[in-house]
């Protein structure tokens, strides 16, 4: 297996994708925990106005019935109306979509956006939902096995890092 | 004797009393409602975690705001929820507890919330539950006689926390009508646990069960001497019709020596805060420029508690 | 019928026998010890190796349920777990429905009884009229319809003159006067011992002094009145101080307690059990130790089952909701074995509190021993064997005991009425 990519390259280049489809009322929303890392991230590197929103989508997983609740859930904030606002949701790795349905079905919660678009760092395929990124840094060629699990770590001084760790 | 509220992994299968509830059960809930308080503030106050169950908030007593409270919180996990006021329908006309929810569960009740006046009634529903198995409903306890009310007790370490943050270096205070509390017993053993160094009781004679202290707290009949240095006040409610009679002469004498004014709650802390469970007697137990003031954290108990109540139902309801 | 109980462990305690000694039975009495008397030939030989051979156990308290309670229990069915139980002679409260305070309803439970041909059956009088406290029962007829003695089951006389009245009278005929101390006002509300658990759990408690006021008021009045009185279901170490204090000073009084307050104390509440709901509440650690010693040391003179059978809808409410009461016949054996093994008390003495000592208290002669002559009502059972009771082991009708599935010794293997094998395990 060739070596992981570096998380930090992946998010300078899906800031280079996203900057030039920039508006003046585009927030940014993070799904936690990777996503929100990535979101800063973004955040930060292109200089938003608009403060940056985090979501936990424990209350709204599809799996609570057979998996129950997540352990030790986050408050989620959207600091900032979402009424017709172009929302650019981020998170580290896209893999069956399901993720994106909760965020998405959360987002609502808080009233009627404008245009929400997807932003992630990883694709790893195998979609369960009619979901796809607008913004992607990077497309995984081949499956992962089965299992398998690609995550966004963060280090002690705030340093991500792209991890695949086997069944 | 094995817990009846822990299933056999230790997770909460019931919410009864919080007596015998390990540590971190405690701390997993009060954890898992800081994310709920939020959803109140958006614009649909909502989440899709109870889609499709049915809670039957089952009142054996009337109590129009706990019953209502536990409403809210399930309609904002979108629980359906079904009201009855069981005080004035058929357990009149000779049908047994049980008989009751037999019914119930046969139009597909998933979470039983129940307040009964007797002691120890939700014992009985569970262990009824567990012997015609149904096991994987749950029972909230909203209330049953003296013995606790487990949901109040948590919003109340809820508010504790959010206002002093470690409950490892407080003296709170317990006022009032211990005997006949089930609030009082459930903050008692949340705050024993919590590890909360002393907890005091404060109260005339008449109103402290007997070896109150052996349920971990100090005991106080003078007023004053109780409230020196708290940082925590926990008011109790006191019942009208224990107003006069054999337990206490009158309400103003009684609030001459327990009711809590600007001048006792002087004592405390300088940033003591002031609890109450609702519904306030004024001018009985607390005076109105304390119930009003800026000790007070009465309001904010009511909103926490619904945050408590939807983590409650959402552990219960994923537990089983 | 000719019976020989052939190698068992005689235990009559009324005749201080505790040897390897046989049994002879003709027809309803027993008629030798030991060696056969002349010329007896046995219709039936039991082989009692290993087993103890005792005088049918007398039981101061059990209710039947009739009349009045029949969904409860009936006479047939309690007779049954009686004879599993081997008890041969039993006492039964007055606190039926109606209440046992006329001569017509003692005569007709009576007869039903014997038409039955169980255990004896000896009736406690009411010592009021439907118990209310205020009017006296016509107590000399009812002992010509077959009263033992006079009580007020758990229904305390709350007028203090009534109850002068009523030893008065009943010290006039010298009737026996059987009460349960129980302070009225003091016991009010109350469904459990007061103190750490009940205040834990939020129930009402009943205070010790709800149990030494009324007894230190019983002793009084019996100095008073020379009543022939008997204290029952003693539940606290302070109400046998107030006995040992009053039999110091001269008087004459007797005392019971119920089995299960020897093994159960307020802790075995557990959430809620409401199988640990009596009447007298199940008191401390501390009290349970002391009725345990008091009754070793002959203090408590004996042991009764308090059998109170209640159906499951009476039980199955919230504890202070639930009906009061144990089943008891069945356990009574098994629970005074449980404690003589326990506290090393030889079995000779334990069995004394089921059988002579309350024969003694019951005033009747002809049960509870066997000596040549004397009614041949016997149990026969395995001291070190042990059993769990099952819902569908317990004949009685009330299957309501917390000791459901626990090992308990002591297992009946014959019980005999009058010469007549009436149990066979």
């Amino acid at each position: 297996m060739t070596p992981l990519p570096d998380a930090t390259r992946l998010c300078e280049q899906l800031a280079a994708q996203i900057k030039p489809r920039l508006r003046p009322d585009t927030a940014l929303v993070g799904i936690h925990s990777g996503g929100a890392w990535v979101a800063d991230y973004l955040h930060r590197a292109l200089g938003l106005a608009t403060a940056l929103g985090s979501l936990d989508v424990a209350f709204y997983r599809d799996d609570y019935g057979s998996r129950g609740l997540h352990p030790r859930p986050q408050k989620s904030g959207i600091p900032f109306d979402v009424n017709d606002r172009h929302i650019i949701l981020v998170d580290d790795v896209l893999y069956t979509g399901r993720t994106t349905r909760a965020a998405l079905n959360e987002l609502f919660d808080y009233g009627r956006p404008g245009c929400i678009e997807l932003a992630v760092l990883a694709d790893r395929g195998e979609r369960q939902l009619p979901i796809a990124p607008a913004y992607c840094a990077w497309v995984l060629e081949e499956r992962l096995p089965a299992g398998s699990k690609l995550s966004l770590r963060r280090g002690e001084h705030g340093e991500l890092s792209l991890e695949l760790k086997h069944a | 004797m094995l817990n009846p509220q822990l299933s056999a992994d230790g997770r909460l299968k019931h919410l009864i009393t919080l007596d015998g509830l390990p540590r971190g059960v405690l701390t997993e809930i009060l954890d898992i409602a800081a994310p709920f308080t939020e959803v109140a503030a958006r614009e649909v106050k909502k989440v899709p975690l109870l889609r499709g169950k049915s809670v039957f908030n089952v009142f054996f007593e009337n109590s129009t705001r706990t019953r209502t409270t536990f409403e809210i919180a399930a309609k904002r996990l979108s629980a359906d929820v079904i009201n009855l006021n069981v005080a004035t329908s058929s357990t009149n006309k000779g049908e047994t507890l049980l008989d009751t929810v037999d019914n119930l569960c046969a139009m597909g009740a998933d979470m039983f919330v129940m307040r009964h006046a007797s002691s120890g009634a939700p014992y009985l529903l569970a262990q009824h539950l567990r012997n015609t198995g149904r096991d994987h409903i749950s029972v909230v306890n909203a209330g049953d006689g003296r013995h606790a009310h487990p949901t109040q007790g948590l919003l109340d370490m809820y508010t504790i926390r959010h206002y002093k943050q470690d409950f490892t270096r407080l003296t709170v205070a317990v006022v009032g009508d211990v005997l006949h509390s089930r609030v009082a017993r459930s903050e008692i053993a949340a705050l024993t646990t919590l590890g909360v160094p002393e907890v005091r009781v404060i109260g005339p004679k008449t109103l402290l069960p007997s070896d109150v202290e052996r349920m971990g707290v100090r005991v106080f009949h003078d007023m004053n001497e109780g409230l020196r240095g708290v940082d925590v006040i926990m008011m109790l409610r006191l019942q009208n019709e224990r107003m006069q009679g054999a337990l206490l002469p009158s309400s103003q004498e009684y609030f001459k020596f327990y009711g809590l004014t600007e001048e006792k709650l002087a004592l405390a802390t300088k940033d003591a805060i002031v609890l109450h469970p609702g519904p306030m007697n004024r001018g009985v137990e607390i005076d109105s420029a304390v119930a009003d003031g800026d000790h007070a954290v009465i309001l904010p108990q009511v909103t926490f508690g619904i945050a408590v109540r939807m983590a409650v139902m959402s552990m219960l309801a994923a537990g089983n | 019928m000719n019976i020989h109980i052939a190698n068992g462990r005689l235990i009559d305690p009324a005749n201080k026998v505790d040897a390897l000694q046989d049994l002879f039975i003709q027809g309803d009495r027993v008629v030798a010890l030991g060696t056969p008397p002349q010329g007896f030939v046995p219709d039936r030989v039991i082989d009692a190796s290993g087993l103890v051979v005792a005088p049918g156990l007398v039981d101061l308290s059990a209710r039947l349920r009739e009349p009045g309670f029949e969904h409860k229990a009936t006479l047939e069915s309690e007779m049954q777990a009686a004879m599993a139980g081997g008890v041969t002679s039993l006492a039964c409260p007055p606190d039926t429905d109606p209440v046992l305070d006329e001569p017509g309803l003692v005569e007709m439970l009576c007869f039903r009884a014997k038409k039955l041909n169980c255990a004896h059956v000896y009736p406690v009088g009411a010592l009021t009229t439907r118990l209310e406290g205020r009017r006296l029962t016509e107590m000399a007829e009812l002992v010509e319809a077959g009263c033992v003695a006079f009580g007020q089951a758990n229904t305390p006389i709350a007028d203090t003159q009534v109850l002068l009245r009523a030893m008065q009278y009943a010290a006039t005929f010298g009737f026996r006067v059987w009460l349960q101390p129980i302070d009225p006002h003091l016991a009010r509300g109350g469904v459990a011992h007061d103190g750490e658990v009940a205040s834990r759990l939020g129930l009402t408690g009943i205070p010790v002094e709800a149990e030494t006021i009324a007894l230190e008021t019983c002793l009084s009045l019996a100095r008073l009145t020379g009543v022939k009185l008997h204290i029952t279901r003693i539940s606290s170490a302070a109400a046998l101080e107030s006995i040992e204090r009053a039999r110091a000073g001269g008087l004459d009084v007797s005392c019971d307690v119920a089995a299960h307050h020897l093994h159960l104390c307020d802790m075995d509440l557990g959430y809620f059990d409401p199988q640990c709901h009596v009447v007298p509440p199940l008191r401390s650690q501390r009290d349970r130790a002391a009725l345990r010693a008091g009754l070793a040391a002959g203090r408590i003179d004996a042991v009764c089952s308090d059998h109170t059978p209640v159906d499951d809808d009476g039980k199955q409410a919230p504890f202070a909701e639930a009906e009061p009461g144990m089943t008891g016949l069945e356990l009574l054996l098994p629970l005074v074995v449980k404690w003589a093994q326990e506290d090393r008390v030889p079995l000779a003495d334990a069995l004394a509190r089921v059988t002579a000592r309350a024969a003694a208290i019951m005033g009747i002669t002809r049960g509870g021993h066997l000596g040549v002559g004397a009614r041949a009502d016997v149990v026969i059972f395995d001291a070190s064997a042990e059993q769990r009771f099952t819902r569908e082991r317990i004949r009685s009708q009330g299957k309501n005991t917390p000791f459901l599935g626990l090992p308990l010794p002591g297992v009946v293997r014959h019980t005999l009425v009058e010469g007549r094998v009436m149990y066979d395990a």
